[in-house]
């Protein structure tokens, strides 16, 4: 089985895992990285969003084959200290009910607020729209995202 | 209307108190039933364990109290709310409390707390009680040391005070509190007092969850385990005739192949291998017994609504004579789909089954049930099994059932080893346990254009509709009234689901008054309210509702919405609504874009007594709404020959942060003890969409999920 050498949160990891593995249970279960979410292993539900060189990369679909040398983050390297700005509006506007997806909406939200610093209402619709809470915390989300955007300006 | 409050609650055998060795006092309470005479909190906090009590409390030396609960957190909040309780009656800042998940070594939660809307309601008047005590035994303590009369004794944020000046911490007096006798009558504080309820707390694990601590079933593991994936049969109605799985053994990590009745369980050193060896495994099925499509639900409901087969579970007056004396008879058939729950975390449990014990961890809404049910199957001593609970990631009902922790017993006690099993999504939306498939067929009678009779007849997979149900409004209203329902027994698995056996018959009735209102060209609100007068000093004790409380949030729903008085372009619907003892009213706003009806907004008034903590009530609020929009748009689920047509959300849509109406919650102000809050907003949403969507199209839906039926006629 070859080994592959992954940059994950800034440090080096060697894992022996099959071609055809994907990131998620690497993350999952080789690494003990468990913030990073199973939801549907299809790539549509967002639960599983890592960030692959500073993109919105859900994990599900990535597989070791090609994920190599990528620069990978996850939730547990968004911040050392629950200090990222999304974090941080996730938790004034107490965004999550069983929180379950949240790690995924925050990589996403993370990401999205890099390429767009000050977006409008229906643009954090569009940009989070590919993130499915079943709680339905949607409203929370939108605020949340908003009041990370003004926390990074 | 019932109130269903706890009884008489005496404070002696419900609490126990220790010294711990480490310094701090403990106290161990139950919630429900005394403790046995003989136990004691353990003095070692290592030690904890709730076999004897539902939860402890330690008050430190330092004045900090921890609150150890072993309650489930589905994600409505009682894992906060619940330790408010304690902690206002204690009176100490929420600052200096924190919030400890049951201890890891739980053995059994024969006394757990069920989720869900109960859990606050249930727990008010002896949460309550408990911290009052606690606080009484501290004040105890220091007049002891004062020397003085108790009563000349008063708290705030944790330290106690007396009329000379004096001050002692909390923490200062555990030791001498934990020796007294516990007190008796003890006097709560008046709502008007409260300091703790009634404020906005975050989700007590709100770091974790940001920081994607391990939580939830999902994320347990232990060393040693296997993962497991398991095939199960493509169809209901199909069994196993026999595999081959030499394929799935060829794969690289695969430890061991097991069949179990009609499954087979893949084990693996990993969740993926485990996953894909399981579609490298080569079955053969056969049929076992029917294999049902959708389209033989539809017959067959159709057929028993317009058939004679029904039971009826209320009866007042004589609807048939109101319907032949009529001048007019009105009917309306409402239709619904099979819905499955979709938790985002997908089933999974873990199971360690030894000679010595069964150790079940993971996501379960009901412990103990469960480890009862794993104890008959594997023929053990139920002081054997113990059942462990994670954070759970979304229940809707689909944990209630405790099929995925069977399964994974049979498969450790099989394995002779630990087992982690996984549900893939595909397996979770096609071995469900699904809201099942309705219709509704509602009549009323008029003469001399009065509502003279109502009869309600429900057809149902399954079962559906209970006891309860039939004396919600517009039970009482109408003199002449009658609920009967019919059922089909299907091999397709069928249960709860968020707001069970309401959550669509909201949508039927509350659609079905607007159009009643069309007909008969009264006001759509003061219909409502005309029915209600009627309810008004009922002496039927079996009626569920207050009138009086569904009539305020009606009015303030009117008043909240703009109701009436929108901007051209802007369609309304109404809806309210009383189930789960709590009492809601919702407008939907609903605007057409290009020629589509999209709802923009939901105003929701809720009664549901004195709101605890608002920022969590508000969370499951507007949860609850967009998920009664969400499900009522575009919820759809079918079978075709016994098997579900969707598998994953690549064709089963869920509702997206792009469609999901601004939801506006206002509470009614009340002194009135808390009632549910996690399932009552979600029936009125529907009737509340579709009554805007006729207000916005003129065409009226009487069929779920309204995206594909927003064109149709009455049926």
């Amino acid at each position: 089985m070859p080994i592959y050498k992954l940059k994950i949160n800034g440090q080096s990891h060697s894992v022996e895992a099959d071609p055809d593995t994907p990131l998620l249970w690497v993350l999952r279960d080789h690494l003990n990285m468990v913030g990073t979410k199973f939801g549907c292993g299809i790539g549509q539900c967002g639960a599983c969003t890592v960030h692959v060189d500073g993109s919105a990369t859900r994990s599900c679909l990535l597989v070791m084959s090609v994920v190599e040398n990528m620069e990978i983050t996850t939730i547990e390297g968004l911040s050392d200290d629950a200090s990222h700005p999304v974090q941080q509006a996730w938790k004034e506007i107490d965004v999550p009910q069983c929180g379950y997806c949240q790690s995924g909406q925050i990589m996403s939200a993370a990401a999205f607020l890099i390429q767009n610093k000050n977006p409008n209402r229906e643009e954090i619709r569009d940009a989070m729209s590919g993130n499915i809470c079943r709680c339905a915390s949607y409203n929370r989300i939108e605020k949340a995202v908003e009041v990370a955007a003004d926390k990074m300006s | 209307m019932k109130t269903n409050l706890p009884l008489s609650f005496n404070r002696r055998s419900f609490i126990k108190t220790s010294t711990l060795a480490g310094g701090g006092m403990l106290i161990g309470f139950n919630l429900f039933q005394a403790c046995k005479p003989e136990v004691a909190p353990p003095i070692d906090i290592s030690q904890l364990n709730f076999n004897d009590f539902n939860a402890f409390i330690k008050i430190a030396d330092n004045g900090m109290v921890t609150i150890f609960s072993p309650n489930p957190e589905i994600g409505q909040g009682v894992k906060t709310a619940m330790p408010m309780l304690i902690a206002e009656e204690l009176d100490v800042s929420w600052d200096k409390v924190h919030v400890v998940q049951g201890a890891l070594d739980t053995k059994n939660f024969t006394r757990q707390v069920a989720g869900g809307s109960q859990s606050l309601r249930h727990g008010w008047e002896p949460l309550r009680q408990t911290g009052a005590t606690a606080r009484q035994m501290l004040i105890n303590a220091a007049a002891v040391i004062w020397k003085v009369d108790p009563k000349e004794c008063k708290t705030a944020n944790g330290v106690i005070t007396n009329s000379n000046g004096d001050m002692l911490g909390y923490g200062e007096v555990v030791k001498e509190a934990a020796a007294l006798e516990v007190p008796e009558n003890i006097t709560l504080k008046e709502p008007k007092d409260f300091k703790i309820i009634g404020q906005d707390i975050s989700n007590v694990d709100i770091d974790k969850i940001i920081t994607g601590k391990p939580l939830y079933g999902m994320d347990y593991k232990e060393e040693g385990m296997a993962y497991a994936s398991v095939l199960r049969p493509p169809a209901f109605g199909k069994k196993l005739i026999d595999f081959d799985d030499t394929a799935a053994k060829a794969i690289t990590g695969v430890y061991d192949i097991i069949k179990f009745g009609d499954k087979i369980a893949v084990l693996a050193k990993d969740t993926w291998t485990a996953m894909k060896a399981k579609k490298a495994l080569k079955a053969n099925w056969e049929i076992d017994s029917k294999l049902e499509s959708t389209e033989d639900h539809d017959r067959i409901l159709t057929d028993l609504l317009n058939g004679e087969a029904f039971e009826t579970l209320r009866e007042d007056g004589d609807v048939k004579k109101a319907f032949i004396e009529a001048d007019e008879v009105i009917e309306r058939i409402y239709e619904s789909p099979f819905l499955p729950h979709n938790c985002m975390e997908p089933m999974n449990f873990f199971a360690d089954v030894t000679p010595e014990k069964v150790r079940l961890v993971g996501p379960i809404q009901t412990p103990a049930g469960t480890a009862r049910r794993v104890a008959d199957l594997l023929e053990r001593a139920p002081e054997d099994v113990s059942v462990e609970m994670t954070r759970m990631g979304g229940g809707f009902g689909r944990r209630l059932y405790g099929d995925f922790a069977l399964e994974v017993a049979e498969i450790s006690k099989i394995a002779q080893k630990p087992v982690k099993l996984v549900y893939s999504r595909e397996d979770d939306m096609t071995a469900g346990v699904y809201r099942p498939s309705i219709k509704y067929k509602i009549g009323v009678s008029i003469k001399d254009r009065k509502i003279t009779g109502y009869h309600l007849k429900e057809a149902s997979v399954n079962s559906n509709m209970y006891g309860l149900i039939p004396n919600f409004f517009p039970a009482g209203a109408i003199e002449n009234y009658q609920v009967d329902v019919a059922s089909y027994q299907s091999n397709i698995s069928t249960g709860a689901w968020r707001a069970p056996y309401t959550n669509f018959l909201s949508f039927a009735e509350q659609s079905f008054f607007d159009e009643l209102a069309e007909i008969l060209e009264i006001d759509k609100i003061q219909l409502r309210l005309d029915l209600l007068q009627k309810v008004k000093g009922t002496t039927d004790d079996r009626i569920e509702y207050s009138p009086e409380r569904l009539e305020n949030v009606i009015k303030v729903a009117v008043d909240k919405s703009g109701w009436g008085s929108k901007n051209e372009g802007v369609f309304q619907g109404f809806s309210a609504y009383y189930c789960h003892n709590t009492h809601v009213a919702e407008v939907a706003d609903v605007v057409l874009e290009n020629e589509i009806p999209v709802v923009k907004k939901i105003t929701c008034v809720v009664d549901c007594g004195i709101v605890v903590n608002p920022l969590g009530a508000k969370n499951q609020i507007e949860g609850g709404v967009i998920d009664g929009v969400g499900h009522a748009m575009y919820g759809n689920f079918s079978f075709n020959n016994g098997t579900p047509q969707d598998q994953n959300f690549n064709s089963y849509r869920l509702i997206r942060i792009n469609e999901t109406p601004i939801v506006e919650t206002h509470f009614i102000e009340s002194d009135i003890a808390p009632t549910g809050l996690g399932e009552p907003t979600l029936p009125p949403a529907g009737a509340a969409v579709a009554n805007a969507i006729k207000a916005a199209k003129g065409i009226r839906v009487y069929k779920q999920p309204f995206i594909e039926n927003m064109n149709n006629k009455a049926p």
